[in-house]
């Protein structure tokens, strides 16, 4: 279907738009790539009345590269982050996911800034991004705040965002030296948004270890379980993430979810700890 | 209506577009560019590939208005790129099309792997041609295609 009408600005600074967004709270929505937007917009499944194009900000774009952190703004592509144009804090991990996100055409224009917002269940950043306890930087009327990737996304397409608010950049702790990570997303067709995620993060260098799920059925879930036996090198993960599962009952996996997540994230710290 | 400026084709080109209005449908009604194909128009089939600033996007996920200034190329354009004639010669040789429907995004998609050098296994182009939907071949012949052009392009760059 075609998408409903609209009105579009393109603001030349973040401040201006910003400035937009809270003027008009209740039609205006901000587009970066698009590429959640326009197919809900072609869907009818969201009628924006105004458009505030905030994709050419510069200050959106920008890349910092600190001895701890490295800052993405929030209108870096996946496929840059994909061919390594951004500096990468993960030894490795971003790169690889953003390859295996989406399709190659929809990765040059889709944005970390835009996955995050939308926070699809199903959408890898929340949850890698939240294994590398990377902290989300909005801007709003009242000025900029940072909020913790692990509180972000809140639920089902629900974020800490408020209406008035634009993440401006992601700022992600670089992983030490001997730090490793595995990662498995399970979908039945390259590219396809995951059925199962799974992200295990283990930096003993700065005592961080995490394992986290994507795609289930809410904010990305994390095995606290699973997370306290990576750190400790213990033995077959299997029975942990099980534990971890029965203590979700509030996410109603159903058997053939339960198994798949279950694959995922023993795959995933099977691959760190080997 | 909004006025815009871009480059398509290589011709620079104005016009007032209604904000709604996608790139795909810009392309095919206003300048009757009908090789660029909507099957779907929300990103999953991938008809509608085009360039924009040299790298494939969906045209139907790209609002004509945001195009404001950039450069795009649809099938259309590519009488003299040598990446595009290996393809056109082989997906030719090899019957890799039937209706043809998805065949203009098929070709751009392919020259877009084979400029990444992501065309040098099957595994490799069946990977790279997820996003991208044929209803008719069952895709054997495609890949084929694909990786008979990557090989010859391979070997002229080895003995240029
Ligand atoms: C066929 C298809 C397959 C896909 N597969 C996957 C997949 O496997 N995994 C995956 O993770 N994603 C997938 N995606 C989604 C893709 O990653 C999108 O790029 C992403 O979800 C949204 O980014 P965007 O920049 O395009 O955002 P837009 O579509 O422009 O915006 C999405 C939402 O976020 C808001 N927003 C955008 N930027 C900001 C900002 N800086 N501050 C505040 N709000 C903002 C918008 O207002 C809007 O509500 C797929 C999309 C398609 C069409
Ligand atoms: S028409 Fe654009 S992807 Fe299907
Ligand atoms: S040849 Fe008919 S859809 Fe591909």
């Amino acid at each position: 279907m075609k998408a409903p009408a609209v009105d579009y600005v393109r603001p030349k600074s973040l401040a201006e738009a910003v400035d937009l967004l809270s003027q008009h709270p209740r039609e205006a929505r901000v587009i970066a790539g698009g590429q959640s937007l326009v197919a809900m917009m072609n869907l009818r499944v969201a009628s924006p009345g105004l458009l505030i194009d905030i994709s050419r900000l510069p200050e959106l774009s920008l890349v910092s590269d600190d001895p701890n952190a490295v800052g993405i703004g929030a209108c870096v592509t996946h496929a840059a982050i994909e061919d390594g144009q951004a500096a990468d804090p993960s030894r490795g991990l971003m790169p690889r996911v953003a390859a295996s996100l989406a399709y190659r055409a929809i990765r040059t224009r889709g944005t970390i800034g835009g996955s995050l917002a939308l926070s699809d269940p199903a959408a890898e950043w929340p949850a890698v991004l939240t294994a590398l306890d990377a902290e989300v930087v909005v801007c709003g009327p009242g000025g900029k705040r940072s909020i913790g990737c692990a509180d972000f996304t809140t639920g089902v397409f629900e974020t800490a965002l408020a209406a008035d608010e634009i993440i401006e950049s992601v700022r992600i702790p670089k992983l030490s030296q001997d730090a490793r990570w595995g990662y498995l997303k399970l979908c039945r067709k390259a590219g396809e948004f995951a059925s199962a995620l799974a992200v295990a993060v283990i930096d003993r260098t700065r005592g961080h270890s995490r394992v986290v799920l994507g795609a289930a059925n809410g904010a990305p879930l994390v095995l606290d379980h699973t997370s306290r036996l990576l750190s400790n090198g213990g033995p077959e993960p299997r029975n942990a993430v099980a534990a971890d599962l029965d203590r979700a009952a509030d996410r109603h996996f159903d058997e053939f979810q339960r198994n798949l997540h279950i694959v995922a994230a023993t795959r995933a710290v099977r691959q760190v700890l080997q | 209506m909004t006025a815009i400026r871009l480059q398509i084709n290589g011709a620079d080109v104005a016009d007032d577009v209604p904000p709604r209005l996608s790139l795909a449908d810009f392309l095919r009604e206003r300048r009757n560019l009908t090789g660029t194909h909507l099957g779907c128009e929300h990103g999953v089939c991938g008809a509608c590939t085009v360039l924009v600033d040299g790298a494939p996007a969906r045209s139907c996920l790209m609002l004509a208005v945001a195009c404001d200034e950039r450069r795009i190329q649809t099938i259309e354009a590519f009488a003299d790129d040598p990446v595009m004639q290996a393809l056109r010669r082989n997906f030719h040789q090899h019957h890799a099309l039937q209706c043809g429907y998805c065949t203009p995004a098929m070709l751009i998609t392919a020259r877009d792997l084979i400029l990444r050098r992501r065309a040098g296994s099957e595994r490799e182009i069946r990977d790279g041609l997820a996003g991208n939907i044929c209803r008719c071949t069952g895709y054997t012949n495609i890949v084929t295609a694909i990786a008979a052009a990557a090989k010859e392009l391979g070997t002229e760059a080895a003995n240029a």
